[in-house]
This record gives structure tokens, C-alpha cells and sequence, in this order.
């Protein structure tokens, strides 16, 4: 036993496995043979393959952050309602599927009983893309889990119905850096304060010129602080992004009060219709307010059924925004138009109204 | 038994409403776990003074260099105790999921086991780059959740300056719109490249992303370095039968308005069915007896928004294969970069076309690998060298599908203008 502990089992390097192994056999008999599919109800697809095979998925919601009594309560309810598979969306959501479509009405029954919301499909409100947070994050701003949660419970029935004009992606982003990615409506911490500095720290902690290389505007410096080598900031360049602090955590962004939050909308990752978009900010300084966020949500129910009202069918955020424009967006969703919305970043011509076009 | 929990006033909010909470989850856990005690507690913490409390450091298994996330607590008391010591560690697996997320149920049920042994027993199914993340294991029993994982033929996905874990879309398996097999393709180019995920020894990240059609499920253009996204190069398909059931239901105004109107290049046109053209890059479908539906596939940019809407009536066409795009990226450090296309078509229908795609793949990382600063992306080092240079260096001849427009300043050195005419005359000739 000493002799086994002392040499560590050398791991094998197997890499991805062969996804053959987790396939429901009507996948594996019908492999790049589908040929199409339509939705009986929100939150179940029908497929057809050229075979003729008929295939009934079911989709439903989940917290991500699983623990091992619900990832075993949802494969009890794939092996005796379902086939034993199931697979898991990009957005948490669970799809479990079968050949017999007499299994489909008491799998969406078992499902919803034990908790989890069928639905997701078409045009519904998806489940958010969900970062770390104060669960797990070294570098959160807020927390990412509560966030999801209080927001979903908001759009709980906008996830069970396909009732908005196309589907709607949502995602959160503890910082800056974005890893909730782009999304029809993102809700994301916006530092608002220059980051205050542990001079006590930096110098033990910090590779100094890296923090310095990694400041999108130079306004990071080597300085001697106290008689301690350390760093400073011009707190006029600063624009708080907060790239410093991740390098260098005595650099702390994160504020309990000037963290805030900023919302962004009209990202589209898809090629449909137009071609893809970034996300423009539409709003900031909101309250980073645990556990609840109520003044997060508020906004973005707002703006979901402004576009819900107004959008026309199979136009996405931002297919309705090219439509009516932003000045009515803003006038539409009452938020207030700033200065702070005009790009002033690099590229930011490409952003400006570079036309005579006015819509009045 | 567990310890007794801490109070948790703002946590316990977050177990109303209807949605699933992950607060109950970590409850059910604290019930035996002196471990989810603790992260409970730490939670609350957080949620108290607005501030995250995680740190990070080094933690790994043995032969690798990535794939775990270290986290030791922050949060101590005036002597540098912990306050919630159960919870002092809280290390993550990152593990790579087969490529759709498929699984079965008994591969997920012993995954639940090994983590209920060495860890929390809290699971995130996935992670926004892919990996299923097992939150929450100390330092000694990390190496031991791995083995038993890796035992099941699974492996560590990348963390840090690497090859990152990737995805796929569901594809193949089960959707009518995929245009290769990306579960084969993911496969082939990520386990070429374990080395250079399990070693971070990359100037930063580099993630590939497979999309099987320009749905883009994977979100790969604005998340990859290099998308491979799905498109095809003769003809939609048409299906009467399917066209005709659509048209019934729908009628003339959902057509006109949310199938040809919506479409970004004019390519579609109803017409009545005598007036139909005949031509060998024109599809077209019958929707009754007299009208019908013409796509002039010239001017279709594969958007797949008319497929998305008449699906089967409507559907990739037969010779299909992907498009690969370099360079996408979110915020920091110049602000989100989409991927731009560097590949408009290749096949991937067999292993040689799928090597070609490795050996592209070899080259882009080598590339990057060579001239990319610290900390700077591929879409960011593209960016400061132009895409020229980073073409000529991976060697993939310029194509007018690479820009939107050509440039619009004459800030240039035309040097070998004449050479380059040629260049393209000879790879004109050599594709004919």
C-alpha cells in the first residue's frame, strides 16, 4: 500500500470519448439521416428521419449547479420514462428522448412534478447561460447561480411558453470579461471605481510588468509605495475593467456598493438572416443586489416585453431593433439615453450614424 | 449526519420560486456532507458582503499541468483559521464531455458516485467552454476523483494558456440541418491536441467550437479561436409533399413575410409555377397548385433562415461540408472579436478530409504559438499583424469570401502586384 502511494497512478491520456457509446440506438441507426422535425407542444421536438423513424425529445430546465440526488433523480426518470439517454443543452437543459410517443405525456408529467419546467423550445426564453460567481469564481463580482435563479423564476412561464417572436438567449457575467458570452439580452457586472490597491501585497504577489501590459489604457505604472515596490493607477484613464485584478488580485476591483450592473442586448450568435452581432450596452449602474436582484429583473422584463409586444414574428433582439431603431427602443422601453452610450472604444466609428437616415 | 448548518437568511430566498434551486441542491447535500455545511456558509458569506472569497493557486494530477481550478477560502479569522474549514479547499475537475453532451444514464449515475466519495457532490453540467465541472474536492482527494474518472474514459479538459475543452452541437445525432459529422470532427482535432491541453505552455487560450449549420448552436463564431461551422455548396433540397403541408397550414402571408422577406439576399421569390426558370443552380418547390417557391442558390448565403422556418420542406443540400472562421473572442483585453472566415468549404466526409482539418488546425496553434504576445488571443494577435500575414504564415490562399468589403483606404504597398494576379489566375486555372 505505502509502495502504491508513493507512485501515482499515471493518468491515460484518452482525451474525448466516442459519443457512439452514449447514443439512444434511434441516433446511432439514424446518424446524419434526420430529416426534419416540428414541436407538438413548447418544450418537446418531434424528428423524422429519412428512414422513417420517429424520434420524441423532451426538454426541461435545470439549476446547472446539480447536486448528485438531482443529476440521479433526472436519470431515474430517463430509465423509467424514458430510454436511458439523455443529453444536456449548451444552456443547462436537459433533453431526454424516446422511440415510443406514448412515453412522451407522462414523461412531461414526471418531470414537472418532480420540479423541473418542460420547455425551452422554439420561441421561448431559454435557460441563461450561467457563469461561476461567488461560488466558485476567483474573480466575481457578484454571485451567478442566485442571479440565474431569481431571473428564471421572473421568466418561468416565458420558458414553459413558445409566446415571444423568436427565441430569446439570455446570459450573466460576473465581470467584464464576459464568459456568459453574447446573448439577446446579457445581464453583466460593470466596475465602476478605479480597482483599490493592497500595496502591502503587490509586490509579493505580482508579476508588476505583466498587470502593467495587461491595462487596455496605460494607465497602470510601476511605483515605489511606503518604501514597497508596487503599482499605480491614473485614476483619470481608468476605465475599471477590471483586467488588472485577475494577474494581480491586491488589485481589487470588485466593490460590495460600485459594482454594478449594466444590461446589454441584440446579440445574435446565429447566421440566420442577418449576419452575427455583438451586444450593445443599454443600460448601467444598476444595483448589485443579492439576493433577489429585483432592479436587474425589473429591466429585463421590461425590455423582454417591450420586444414581445412590438417585435414582429421571427425577428430576434436585434432584427427588432434594426427595424425600429434605437432612438425608439429607448423611447419604447422608457430607459434612458446617456452619453455613456456612445462608443468611444477603438472602432467605435463603425458604431456611430455615419448617414442622413432619421426615423421620426 | 452533518454538522449543524449556519443560518442562511439570503440563501434560503433563493429556495422560492418555481425554477430549480441550486440552494436546495447544496441543502440536500448539507444534510451529509460537512463540506456542503461549509460552502453554505461560505455562499452566505458572499451574498452578505457583496465580495467573492476564492482564491487561486496550484493544484494538479499527477503528469498534467491543467484541468483543475484550485480554490482555497479566503475568508479567516485574525489568526489565518478559516472560518468555514470544511470548506478551505474547494477545488474543481474540469472533465471533457462527449462531444452533443450525450449520455447514459449509468455513466452519469457512477459519476455521481465518485463525486459523492471524493467530493462535494455538487456537479455543473457544463461549463461555458464545455466541461462538465465537478465543483468541490479538497487537495488530496483531487487526484483521487480523477482516477476513477479517467478509469471510465474520460479526461481532463484545459484550464489556463491551452487547448481548451470544445463542443459540438447535437449534429448528426439527431438533427436534419448538421453538414458533417461533428462529433468525429471534434474528436479528431481535440485528441491531437492533448498535449497542448493538459501542458499549458500556449501564449493564452486557443478553443475550437463545431457547429453543424449556421445556426451556430455551438456559438463558435464569437467563443472560438477557430469555428468550424456546418454549410453546403449546390442546391437546398425541396420537398413537395412537406412544402405543400407547410404552405396549408401557413398560408401566403407567412411566406411572403417571415420566409421571402426575411431572406438577406432576395435569394427567394414566390411565383406561379409556370413561370418557374429552369437552371441548374435554381431549386425550386411547388406549395399548391399554382404558386410555388424559387431559390437561386447564387445569391444564398447558407444563413439557414428559410430551412429554420419550412424545416424539410426546405434543407441543406447534398454536398456538404463546413466552413472554418479564426479568431473569435470575447471582451478583454480589445473588446469581443467575431471569427472571420478563412475557410469557406471544406469536406469532412472521410478521415483524409478530416486530417486536413488537424493539419490545419497544427498549423493555426503553431502559428499562434510562434507570434502571439502574452496573454493575446488569435483573433487579437490577427488583429495587430492583419489577416495577410496570418494567412501567408498558415498557408491558406486569399479568397474574396474572407471580407465584407474590400478596403476602403489606399494605405497600401502594391509592391508585387502583378505576381499576385498570377497567383490567383494559376489557382483559378487549378480549380477548374
Amino acid at each position: 500500500m505505502a509502495q502504491a502511494a508513493a507512485k501515482p497512478r499515471k493518468a491515460v491520456e484518452c482525451g474525448v470519448p466516442d459519443v457512439q457509446q452514449f447514443l439512444h440506438p434511434l441516433m446511432i441507426k439514424n446518424y446524419g439521416t434526420w430529416k426534419y422535425h416540428d414541436r407538438p407542444r413548447p418544450g418537446v421536438l418531434h424528428h423524422v428521419a429519412r428512414s422513417g423513424d420517429e424520434l420524441w425529445t423532451v426538454k426541461c430546465g435545470t439549476q446547472r449547479q446539480m447536486d448528485v440526488g438531482t443529476v440521479r433523480k433526472l436519470c431515474d426518470i430517463a430509465d423509467r420514462y424514458g430510454e436511458g439517454y439523455m443529453r444536456f443543452t449548451i444552456r443547462s437543459n436537459v433533453e431526454i428522448s424516446v422511440a415510443d410517443g406514448a412515453r412522451v405525456a407522462p414523461l412531461i408529467k414526471v418531470l414537472e412534478d418532480s420540479g423541473f419546467p418542460v420547455g425551452g423550445t422554439g420561441n421561448s426564453v431559454s435557460m441563461i447561460a450561467h457563469t461561476q460567481g461567488w461560488l466558485h469564481c476567483d474573480i466575481p463580482g457578484t454571485d451567478a447561480s442566485g442571479v440565474v435563479k431569481a431571473l428564471m423564476d421572473e421568466l418561468y412561464e416565458e420558458f414553459k411558453r413558445e409566446e415571444m417572436p423568436n427565441r430569446v438567449h439570455m446570459s450573466t457575467s460576473c465581470c467584464e470579461i464576459n464568459c456568459g458570452g453574447q446573448a439577446d439580452l446579457a445581464i453583466i457586472i460593470q466596475h465602476t471605481k478605479p480597482p483599490t490597491i493592497n500595496h502591502d501585497l503587490v509586490g509579493n504577489v505580482c508579476e508588476r510588468p505583466a498587470v502593467v501590459a495587461r491595462c487596455p489604457v496605460a494607465a497602470i505604472r510601476p511605483a515605489m509605495i511606503n518604501g514597497k515596490p508596487s503599482l499605480e493607477v491614473d485614476e483619470k484613464k481608468c476605465i475599471c475593467c477590471g483586467a488588472c485584478y485577475p494577474p494581480c488580485p491586491p488589485m481589487q476591483i470588485n466593490d460590495p456598493e460600485f459594482s454594478k450592473f449594466a444590461v446589454w442586448v441584440g446579440g445574435k450568435n446565429s447566421n440566420a438572416r442577418g449576419r452575427p452581432t455583438f451586444m450593445k450596452m443599454v443600460t448601467a449602474n444598476l444595483p448589485n443586489n443579492p439576493p433577489r436582484w429585483p432592479e436587474v429583473a425589473a429591466v429585463v422584463k421590461n425590455i423582454l416585453y417591450t420586444y414581445k409586444a412590438d417585435a414582429r414574428p421571427w425577428e430576434r433582439l436585434s432584427d427588432w431593433v434594426e427595424r425600429i431603431g434605437w432612438p425608439r427602443f429607448f423611447e419604447k422601453t422608457g430607459l434612458p439615453f446617456t452619453k455613456y452610450l456612445i462608443d468611444d472604444w477603438r472602432g467605435a466609428r463603425a458604431n456611430l450614424n455615419a448617414s442622413a437616415h432619421v426615423r421620426f | 449526519m452533518a454538522k449543524p448548518m449556519h443560518p442562511t437568511p439570503m440563501l434560503d430566498e433563493l429556495e422560492k420560486g418555481p425554477w430549480p434551486s441550486f440552494v436546495s441542491g447544496l441543502k440536500r447535500l448539507a444534510k451529509e456532507k460537512d463540506y456542503a455545511v461549509d460552502i453554505l456558509g461560505h455562499l452566505e458569506h458572499s451574498y452578505k458582503t457583496r465580495r467573492g472569497y476564492w482564491k487561486g493557486g496550484t493544484v494538479s494530477v499527477f503528469g498534467y499541468g491543467g484541468g483543475i481550478i484550485p480554490r482555497f477560502t479566503e475568508i479567516k479569522d485574525d489568526k489565518g483559521k478559516p472560518l468555514f474549514p470544511d470548506a478551505a479547499e474547494f477545488h474543481t475537475l474540469r472533465v471533457m464531455p462527449p462531444p452533443g453532451m450525450h449520455y447514459d444514464t449509468g455513466t452519469l449515475r457512477k459519476f455521481c458516485d465518485i463525486w459523492e466519495r471524493h467530493g462535494s457532490g455538487l456537479i455543473a453540467f457544463h461549463g461555458q467552454s464545455g466541461d462538465i465541472m465537478f465543483q468541490g474536492a479538497t487537495s488530496e482527494n483531487v487526484q483521487k476523483a480523477f482516477d476513477e474518472i479517467n478509469e471510465m474514459g474520460f479526461d481532463l479538459g484545459g484550464a489556463g494558456p491551452a487547448v481548451r475543452t470544445s463542443m459540438s452541437c447535437v449534429g448528426h445525432a439527431r438533427c436534419e440541418q448538421s453538414c458533417y459529422d461533428e462529433a468525429r470532427a471534434h474528436r479528431a482535432v481535440i485528441n491531437t491536441f492533448l498535449d497542448d491541453i493538459h501542458r499549458p505552455a500556449l501564449p493564452y487560450k486557443f478553443k475550437f467550437k463545431f457547429s453543424g449549420c449556421g445556426n451556430d448552436c455551438m456559438n463558435s463564431i464569437q467563443r472560438a479561436d477557430m469555428a468550424v461551422i456546418g454549410t453546403w455548396r449546390d442546391n437546398i433540397q425541396t420537398d413537395e409533399a412537406l412544402a405543400k403541408k407547410w404552405f396549408a397550414k401557413h398560408g401566403m402571408n407567412e411566406l411572403v413575410n417571415d420566409v421571402v422577406a426575411r431572406c438577406p439576399t432576395k435569394a427567394i421569390q414566390v411565383k406561379a409555377i409556370k413561370d418557374l426558370r429552369k437552371d441548374a443552380h435554381l431549386s425550386s418547390v411547388a406549395l399548391d397548385a399554382s404558386q410555388a417557391l424559387e431559390i437561386d442558390n447564387k445569391d444564398c448565403v447558407r444563413c439557414v433562415h428559410c430551412i429554420n422556418v419550412m424545416t424539410g420542406a426546405l434543407a441543406p443540400g447534398k454536398d456538404r461540408g463546413a466552413s472554418i472562421l479564426v479568431g473569435g473572442k470575447r471582451t478583454l483585453k480589445i473588446g469581443d472579436l467575431m471569427g472571420t472566415m478563412v475557410i469557406p468549404f471544406m469536406k469532412l466526409d472521410t478521415d483524409e478530409d478530416r486530417e486536413k482539418l488537424v493539419e490545419l488546425a497544427q498549423r493555426a496553434i503553431d502559428f499562434f504559438a510562434e507570434n502571439a504576445l502574452e496573454h493575446e488571443r488569435t483573433g487579437e494577435m490577427i488583429e495587430r499583424i492583419g489577416l495577410v500575414n496570418f494567412l501567408e504564415g498558415v498557408g491558406i490562399d486569399v479568397d474574396a469570401n474572407m471580407i465584407a468589403t474590400p478596403r476602403t483606404n489606399p494605405y497600401v504597398r502594391i509592391d508585387d502586384w502583378e505576381g499576385e494576379v498570377a497567383k490567383g489566375e494559376a489557382r483559378k486555372k487549378a480549380a477548374a
